[in-house]
């Protein structure tokens, strides 16, 4: 992938969290501390579940639908930073070699399972925390993020984040092409050019960074960046809340799979 | 209305790195009075804009506003007064909604919510952005960034207005909207631009800076019909003039 591919990458993740869905008007806080509790949950599975872990599936298979974002989109995502957990659980059938189970005559152990059971909670937690960011304006996150009790400097840190790395990769995006212009085959773009452009980039941010400071102070900046409340808890973000917590604990604390199984067993019968 | 006097007397302003940038300044600017400053690339004007709200302080000299001395301590006050418009919109819109960047500006001021509320409607009013607030401002035009900019300034509700370059990059009917805007601010406003015939248009009084000091000072309709004034300062006849 070129440089303005993965801008316009970073791009798309944003505009997908300005549509307006059911999923996308629900108070930021709300979804932050569902996505939170979803992560707790999943992570809280022992070593070795694999089965349990499935039916959650089920809530970013949820909030894709209603939130209309592409489920292509979130998998190309996931598989970009599956290398880090694979990476992690990658080794565990070499170490843990205790057969568990024998599933058709092919002995299972415990360290693919344990190996599975990473990889599902991976996929779950990731897919789940890129929802939240594809149906959450960032400022929003950022918002409840103060509202929920985090520092204030912190967040003003991830407010500018947000705000500049579109500018700032821009203007990468820019000196990029103008080398690209006048270098011609391999001549002009190694490293030494490269180390020289990185140079470039970082005077200028520099200098932005002071006419920005400039333009705060000039509109009264007194060292903290005030915010106004705009949004109330609704009724339909305590829905939320509460089928997310209740959806959690059922799936947590009985064994859904096991239950459909058996019912479709006795129906049988 | 004596307090809005702008005066800069002998103001000199030499960078870190020893570069002269103003040498010797001088000039007042009653209250709604609108002077356009010009001269060529690197003659001073931006420096000197800088100068208005305290962003930088003259090494000597002095530059009073509103019956006040600009020094260090008297910064804050003077930026009450002063709304100074950058030239590049991404500098000047830091906050990731304009309606927060609008908002930033008042809430320093420490106005309460209702009030806050009512001064960014009425500033988005102004340049007509009302349907841009919940936006990023990574997803605007540049003519909308440059609208964003001014309201983030104006909803200050400065008494004078300080703009430099405010109509580079911007398409014909922006900067037609620009002019209007301009037109209808009644306080005193300094406007930095090599756009002639916008200073024309906007302003009455017009100052030639060149390498630091003022070369001319008079009516716009005079300065900028002086070709001769006007090469010697790297610049040309407005468009509007050049004809007949």
């Amino acid at each position: 992938m070129t440089f303005d591919t993965h801008y316009f990458d970073i791009g798309r993740l944003d505009r997908l969290s300005y549509k307006n869905t059911f999923v996308h008007r629900l108070d930021p806080r709300v979804k932050v501390i569902a996505t939170m509790l979803f992560l707790f949950t999943v992570i809280s599975f022992p070593k070795y579940e694999v089965v349990g872990l499935v039916p959650f599936f089920l809530f970013p298979a949820l909030l894709m639908a209603i939130g209309e974002i592409s489920v292509r989109f979130i998998l190309r995502k996931v598989l970009l930073v599956s290398p880090f957990a694979i990476l992690i659980g990658v080794f565990n059938p070499l170490l843990d070699t205790q057969t568990i189970a024998v599933i058709s005559g092919i002995p299972i152990s415990a360290g693919v399972v344990s190996f599975l059971s990473i990889l599902l909670k991976f996929a779950l937690t990731v897919s789940t925390a890129l929802l939240l960011i594809a149906t959450t304006s960032f400022p929003g996150v950022c918002h409840a993020l103060r509202r929920l009790g985090l520092p204030s400097l912190f967040v003003s840190q991830l407010l500018f984040l947000y705000r500049y790395i579109f500018v700032l990769m821009e203007e990468a995006m820019r000196i990029t092409r103008a080398r690209d212009m006048r270098s011609f085959g391999t001549r002009g773009s190694g490293i030494r050019v490269f180390v020289r452009l990185i140079g470039t980039l970082f005077v200028k941010t520099v200098d932005r960074a002071e006419r920005i400071y400039y333009a705060m102070l000039s509109r009264g900046f007194k060292g903290d960046i005030p915010s106004l409340g705009r949004t109330g808890i609704k009724a339909a973000d305590l829905t939320y809340l509460t089928a997310t917590v209740a959806f959690l604990a059922v799936f947590r604390f009985y064994r859904v799979t096991e239950g459909i199984g058996r019912l479709a067993q006795g129906l049988m019968q | 209305m004596s307090h809005h006097i702008i005066e800069f007397e002998d103001v000199f302003f030499r960078y870190p790195d020893g570069t002269e940038a103003l040498r010797g300044i001088r000039f007042r600017i009653i209250h709604g009075e609108s002077v356009g400053i010009v001269g060529a690339n690197g003659s001073g004007k931006s420096t000197l804009l800088q100068q208005m709200n305290g962003c930088l302080l003259p090494t000597s000299g002095t530059v009073t506003i509103g019956g006040i001395s600009l020094t260090r301590k008297t910064r804050q006050e003077i930026r009450r007064k002063v709304g100074v418009i950058f030239q590049n919109p991404d500098d000047q819109l830091f906050m990731p909604t304009v309606f927060d960047d609008v908002a930033f500006g008042p809430l320093n001021l420490d106005l309460d919510e209702a009030c806050v509320r009512e001064r960014v409607r009425r500033a988005l009013g102004t340049v007509n952005g009302l349907d841009l607030q919940d936006k990023p401002p990574h997803h605007l035009s540049g003519g909308q960034k440059s609208s964003v900019a001014i309201a983030s300034v104006i909803a200050m509700e400065p008494d004078i207005l300080a703009l430099d370059e405010p109509a580079a990059n911007l398409d014909s009917k922006s900067r037609r909207a620009l002019i209007l805007f301009l037109k209808a601010f009644k306080h005193s406003k300094l406007i930095a631009s090599h756009d002639l015939d916008l200073i024309l248009e906007v302003c009455e009084r017009c100052i030639v800076i060149g390498e630091g000091r003022v070369v001319a000072d008079g009516p716009s309709g005079e300065i900028l019909s002086n070709r001769t004034l006007l090469e010697e300062n790297s610049l040309e006849l407005p468009l509007s003039l050049q004809r007949g």
